[in-house]
């Protein structure tokens, strides 16, 4: 793999990430990360859609009208996202049953749309291939990061699993209720950020 | 010097000069986000591609091949998904009855060997037709018709209700099975569209399902269903389990889902109760005759 395309890769992982340096797709953000497992499936789906729609754009990105460009990638997106689901419902039921809720919040999401407009109509196929897995494992891990310690401090679990034992509970120990209002979601954001932008210098305003 | 164009990658912008500008006007990112454009070639020859008649041929296209390709693979997947419908369906009656841990069993063999009938009622709550659970599963009620599943549990009869109604952000359903005396709760099952993960959605869980085995539908011969309360409040006349904190809206749907759905069921609840009192009834009178 050459630099350039490593770059298109890695970079939505660290410097250049959808979510805490293009602050893209903050909603879904809010809305998937209350538990770990949903923030999975939901960071998973958007990775290979926002991959597969990518691919369809480029294919065709030599001919769509300037004018109805917004347009085409949207029904394209509509389209991958709806085959996908329709897909899962006849051979992964069980995973249709999940996704259903965030099937709609694929669609709207605003990283595909920008990374479809920004990239892969000016890219190679390969290219927005990698771009489309890059942003959606930069999408991914964020939320992951962020579901964690919802789902930890907010109800003592991970994945479902009660990991703080009930002897802190005895000992006075409570659930932050907090953890669990979507406010909260924006506030480990913005953790994430301060915390990226101080490792990473070159990204603060001056 | 011609002037270069210099387009935004984050926001679409295009600045036009010899240099990208130091910060994008729109979006605020700084120079290295933006890329020469290279000037636009000329349209090929024959057609103009921001022309009108280009843009309705094109999306026309567009429009038709996705709809075929949406329409093929609706129809090519419809028959398996059916059976997936059909089968959670099964999944979830099931799920009703504690004692059948639905995960670990083949579901539709278990159906068949657990559910003995699919009872239909008419308005008056009489029994109008009796159906066989396997073959016409997907019976549609008519108007003023409805449905019960009748159980057997380790020789026990059980009677499974099918429950319907709205929680916070969509539709919420499930099943309440009743023991043979059509008062006592053996188990529930309940399900939900879209609620809150972590919230209204904790109406899955078996801490919340638990909760309803052993209580009782019916208050001196009268449905009363059973409420779901806040921790701490008590409800008069009726029998209680808790809500789930910070889904006080799901909880209230499941209240309002229980009664609604089973009152239709009242007429069927109460007649066998006045049957049996009245074979009690009959009893009794013949032990006066024996003496």
């Amino acid at each position: 793999m050459n630099a350039k395309l490593k770059d298109i890769f890695l970079g939505p992982l660290n410097s250049n990430n959808p979510v805490v340096v293009q602050v893209l797709g903050i909603c879904s953000a809010l809305a998937v990360t209350v538990e770990l497992k949903p923030a999975l499936v939901m960071g998973l789906s958007v990775t290979i859609i926002v991959a597969l729609a990518n691919v369809i754009i480029s294919l065709i990105r030599n001919t769509i009208p300037n004018s109805v460009r917004i347009i085409v990638q949207l029904v394209v997106v509509a389209a991958v996202v709806t085959v996908v689901s329709e897909v899962l419902k006849a051979f992964a039921y069980d995973v249709s049953v999940q996704l259903s809720v965030y099937i709609g919040l694929i669609i709207t999401n605003c990283i595909l749309m920008g990374r479809l407009e920004a990239f892969a109509m000016s890219n190679k196929p390969w290219d927005s291939f990698l771009d489309g897995l890059g942003n959606g494992f930069g999408y991914a891990w964020i939320l992951i990061v962020v579901a964690f310690f919802r789902e930890l401090l907010g109800s003592g679990k991970l994945l479902g699993f009660q990991v703080i034992p009930e002897s802190f509970y005895q000992a006075g120990y409570i659930n932050n209720g907090l953890m669990m209002m979507p406010s909260m979601a924006l506030i480990l954001v913005a953790c994430i950020i301060w915390v990226h932008r101080s490792i990473k210098k070159d990204l603060q305003d001056k | 010097m011609a002037t270069k164009k210099y387009k935004c990658k984050v926001c679409g912008y295009v600045h036009e000069g010899a240099n990208p500008p130091e910060k994008c006007p729109v979006c605020g990112v700084p120079a290295s986000e933006f890329e020469l454009i290279s000037e636009e070639k000329p349209a090929k020859k024959g057609f103009d591609k921001n022309g009108n008649a280009y843009i309705m041929i094109y999306t026309t296209i567009i429009v038709v091949i996705v709809a075929l390709l949406l329409s093929i693979t609706s129809g090519a997947l419809k028959e398996r998904q059916a059976a997936n419908i059909e089968l959670d369906k099964k999944k979830q009656i099931l799920s009703s009855l504690p004692a059948i841990d639905v995960a670990n069993v083949n579901a539709e063999e278990c159906f068949s060997a657990t559910i003995s009938s699919i009872i239909v009622l008419n308005n008056a709550g009489e029994v109008t037709k009796e159906l066989n659970p396997v073959k016409d599963f997907n019976y549609i009620a008519q108007d003023g018709e409805v449905l019960i599943y009748k159980a057997e549990v380790d020789g026990a009869t059980k009677w499974i209700i099918p429950l319907d109604g709205k929680g916070l952000w969509g539709a919420i359903w499930g099943y309440i099975a009743l023991n043979d005396d059509k008062n006592t709760v053996y188990g529930v099952f309940f399900n939900h569209a879209g609620e809150t993960p972590g919230l209204g959605a904790n109406i899955t869980t078996e801490a919340f399902c638990s909760q309803f085995e052993g209580k009782h539908i019916m208050n001196e011969g009268e449905f009363v269903s059973i409420a779901v309360m806040k921790v701490g409040q008590n409800a008069v006349g009726q029998e209680q389990v808790d809500a789930i904190s910070g889904g006080t809206i799901t909880s209230k749907g499941v209240e309002d889902m229980l009664k609604e759905s089973i009152s239709k069921y009242t007429q069927f609840l109460k007649a066998i109760d006045c049957q049996e009192s009245a074979e009690e009834a009959i009893s009794e009178t013949n032990d006066v005759e024996e003496e």
